[in-house]
């Protein structure tokens, strides 16, 4: 690949370097090592940062890839899943609003198998218009069929990019990816990012073969209309790949960690061993989140904290294996689910409905459109946790941070 | 037969790795109305048979063009362009 020498005049050499990154830029600079053959992209705030530097690259010669500007975000994704069809890598970005303007292609995506990873730089859903982060457009996708990972900072957008490809683009999988990465809170926050060596990515990372592409020497049917007799069995078919590609995601994670040294898992835990409470959180306000976490281990309070990583497919068997113990356990979401509460909040609990014993599930909803949280807010999410955990609530949604 | 594949004859989900698949798939069963051939009147000229845009239409027995009507959608060019008037068209309901 013609695209080695981006960056080294950040510290060269032949081993990984620990530079400071933008996290959108670690995005962009995991594409590029990744040797993109196809970017397809409409720039929106908060996730601009990351086709404009792909864009640079390209220009620049660091990147051999197609850089196709479109006219909107609905193109962008169609353009990626072109693309796919006849054997590219292929990425694409997007937030928000953006996100909900390609949403019927994102089914597609998906149904028709071409593995397209997208970054999404999570951002709230209009109205009022709003820039800022939340996780609202993350869950209008929730049931899309895309593997879907939230990143808690600058090397996990890095690093699970990389990853994106490797088991989005596996023969046994072929499923399109989505990175979360929260709006500004992590797209726009520059941190010290490891970057392997061009070599190491090369040995994680095979190109992608395509087992499909269209070829005119061996004519086959995508995206075949699909009638009453056979629609029902496409989509339970589709399921149980989905379902199936968990294999290749935990196999992705090991590999990663084995070549990389970093290991991930679909859900994460912090502090939770013993622990009677459990904190739940996503995305990037995790890290705030710790730091409550071990103020309150320090003070001897048995609590804990665990992140779903893998938000789809549903890590069911690991959720309730973390989970199993603790007395009490508190969701915290970034999202309304307008008429039902917390989305993250009801998926728990349901996953949690036939164990015995399981513990309590409150669900508490803040850091909406950009607010804020702070380690206070999450003091204040873990007491009133509790105290709905011990009185129940009378209140139509339990908040933090709202006035 | 198309209506007895499982989700476990999807080979990639809607992908279909072999072309010229029509062949196996019911794909008639929305039609409406259905082609009925009067062999009194028919030629057997063949048109009907050149023109079916679904290939439908198939040689039979004694040379006559008989629609299939697994796959037949019931567009009714057959009926249109057949020049001995040979082919009308019934609602499927129609016995």
């Amino acid at each position: 690949m013609p695209c080695g020498s981006y960056n080294d005049d950040r510290g060269g050499g032949k081993m990984s370097r620990r530079v400071a990154l933008e996290a959108s830029h670690a995005v962009a600079e995991a594409v590029r090592m990744a040797d993109v053959d196809v970017i397809a992209a409409y720039p929106i705030t908060p996730q601009t940062h990351i086709p404009e530097r792909l864009a640079e690259m390209v220009a620049n010669g660091d990147l051999n890839a197609a850089y196709i500007p479109v006219e909107s975000e609905h193109s962008a994704l169609s353009t990626c899943l072109g693309a796919a069809a006849v054997g590219a890598r292929t990425f694409t970005a997007t937030a928000g609003q953006g996100l909900e303007l390609m949403h019927e292609v994102v089914y597609v995506a998906s149904s028709m198998r071409y593995p397209v990873v997208m970054a999404v730089c999570n951002r709230a859903l209009s109205a009022p218009l709003s820039v800022w982060g939340d996780h609202s457009d993350a869950m209008a996708v929730r049931d899309t069929g895309w593997i879907q990972i939230f990143c808690q900072n600058g090397q996990e957008a890095f690093d699970l990019t990389l990853w994106a490809f490797r088991v989005g683009e596996d023969p046994k999988v072929l499923v399109p990816v989505m990175v979360h990465i929260d709006g500004f809170t992590l797209s726009h926050v520059t941190e010290p990012v490891v970057l392997p060596e061009q070599s190491e990515v090369d040995r994680f990372l095979p190109g992608f073969q395509y087992p499909f592409a269209l070829n005119p020497d061996k004519p086959m049917t995508h995206g075949a209309f699909g009638p009453p007799e056979i629609y029902s069995e496409t989509k339970l078919a589709q399921e149980v790949a989905f379902r199936n590609s968990k294999e290749v995601i935990l196999q992705g994670w090991k590999e990663f960690g084995d070549i990389f040294g970093r290991y991930y898992h679909p859900v994460e835990e912090y502090k939770t061993k013993n622990a009677e409470i459990l904190l739940l959180t996503m995305g990037a306000f995790t890290e705030t989140a710790k730091i409550v976490i071990d103020n309150r281990r320090d003070k001897g309070e048995a609590i804990g904290l665990i992140s779903v990583r893998l938000w789809r497919p549903f890590p069911f068997e690991e959720f309730r294996r973390v989970v199993k113990g603790a007395q009490l356990l508190i969701v915290f979401d970034r999202a309304i689910s307008l008429g039902l509460g917390g989305p993250v909040f009801s998926e728990v609990r349901s996953a949690l409905y036939d164990e015995e014993p399981r513990p309590k599930v409150v669900g508490i909803i803040g850091g909406l459109g950009g607010r804020d949280m702070s380690e206070e807010n999450f003091d204040y999410v873990i007491n009133r946790g509790k105290e709905i955990a011990e009185k129940g609530s009378d209140r139509i949604l339990e908040t933090v941070g709202i006035r | 037969m198309a209506d007895e594949l499982t989700w476990k004859d999807m080979e990639v989900d809607n992908i279909i790795t072999k072309a010229g698949n029509a062949s196996v798939r019911k794909t008639g069963d929305w039609r409406t109305e259905r082609p009925i051939l009067d062999k009194e009147k028919c030629v057997k000229c063949a048109l009907c048979w050149i023109y079916c845009p679904d290939a439908a239409i198939k040689p039979g027995e004694e040379g006559y063009y008989e629609a299939d009507l697994y796959y037949c959608k019931g567009c009714g060019i057959c009926a249109s362009i057949c020049p001995a008037g040979a082919i009308t068209m019934i609602e499927e309901e129609e016995k």
